[in-house]
């Protein structure tokens, strides 16, 4: 049960980050943080001790097999997380070359 | 496996630790990438090597974009100075992640223990997926076959983001 909470305290420590950082990069940073701790937390909610990769082999079908599911969960989830952490990019850039800064605070007192 | 894990998690913490304190922005960023590839290990020694493949490359991608986001720009934060204010909003924050830490513990106490999970809903998934779906690959086979419209809409929403990402990066609007 270490692994469960160490795992949590990753996504703690990438909330931590989310929340204090005044830099967009160090947010963009964070939020892959918390997101890496999430995958990982659903990879050992199925993992099997003494269980094999799920790849079936008809020769031996007694085998034991790692729960497929939640790494079919996870396979999607990953692909959908290079999409947000790309937008998220395009944004940063945009409001790089807009403000000349990445400070959210100076973002904020230069609007307007 | 248990120790194992947690050893490369607590590696992980502390890259992930570096990655939000340091002070120039490229090494922020390749911290985050060592947390990326760390994550890669964990999906091996777990069993899960179409994670691995997946998650090495769109690890790759993810620090490419990231320095050459980073690269673009100053590198450097500004510094941020701690006061009585941040003190207190610091103490607030540690007491709140130690409350919602013992609330996780509770609750995973309904989880599987580490290494025995009973396989409720996947039962029904292995039993002759192979036959079912003709994938030796119990995960393709969920993915492709049993879940399929998911796999779509995953299609789309990729699509809708690089869609979204030309359109942000256009230089010039339409006149």
């Amino acid at each position: 049960m270490i692994a469960y909470i160490m795992c949590f305290i990753l996504f703690l420590v990438g909330l931590y980050g989310v929340i204090t950082r005044r830099n967009l990069i160090k947010i963009a940073v964070s939020l892959s943080i918390m997101e890496i701790s999430t995958f990982l937390f659903f990879t050992l909610i199925g993992y099997i001790d003494g269980g094999v990769a799920p790849i079936v082999d008809p020769t031996d079908p007694v085998k034991v097999y790692v729960d497929p599911l939640p790494q079919a969960l996870v396979l999607t989830a990953i692909v959908i997380g290079l999409a947000t952490t790309a937008m998220l990019m395009a944004v940063i850039i945009r409001l790089y070359r807009k403000y000349g800064t990445f400070d959210i605070r100076e973002i904020k007192n230069l609007r307007g | 496996m248990d120790l194992t894990i947690s050893i490369i998690v607590g590696f992980m913490i502390f890259g992930a630790l570096y990655a939000i304190h340091a002070r120039d922005l490229l090494s922020s960023v390749i911290a985050c990438g060592l947390v990326g590839y760390s994550l890669v290990i964990c999906f091996l020694l777990l069993k899960a090597p179409d994670l691995a493949i997946v998650q090495i490359v769109v690890d790759t991608i993810t620090l490419i974009i990231m320095v050459a986001v980073v690269l673009d720009s100053s590198r450097e934060e500004s510094y941020l100075k701690l006061d009585t204010q941040g003190y207190i909003s610091a103490v607030t924050a540690i007491f709140l992640g130690l409350l919602l830490l013992y609330f996780y513990t509770v609750s995973i106490q309904s989880l599987d223990v580490l290494g025995k999970s009973s396989l409720r809903m996947a039962k029904h998934y292995i039993e002759g997926a192979a036959q079912k779906t003709g994938s030796a690959n119990l995960v393709t086979g969920v993915v492709f076959d049993f879940r399929g419209y998911d796999t779509m809409g995953e299609a789309v929403v990729l699509v809708t983001a690089v869609l979204g990402v030309l359109t942000i990066l256009r230089l010039r609007g339409k006149k």
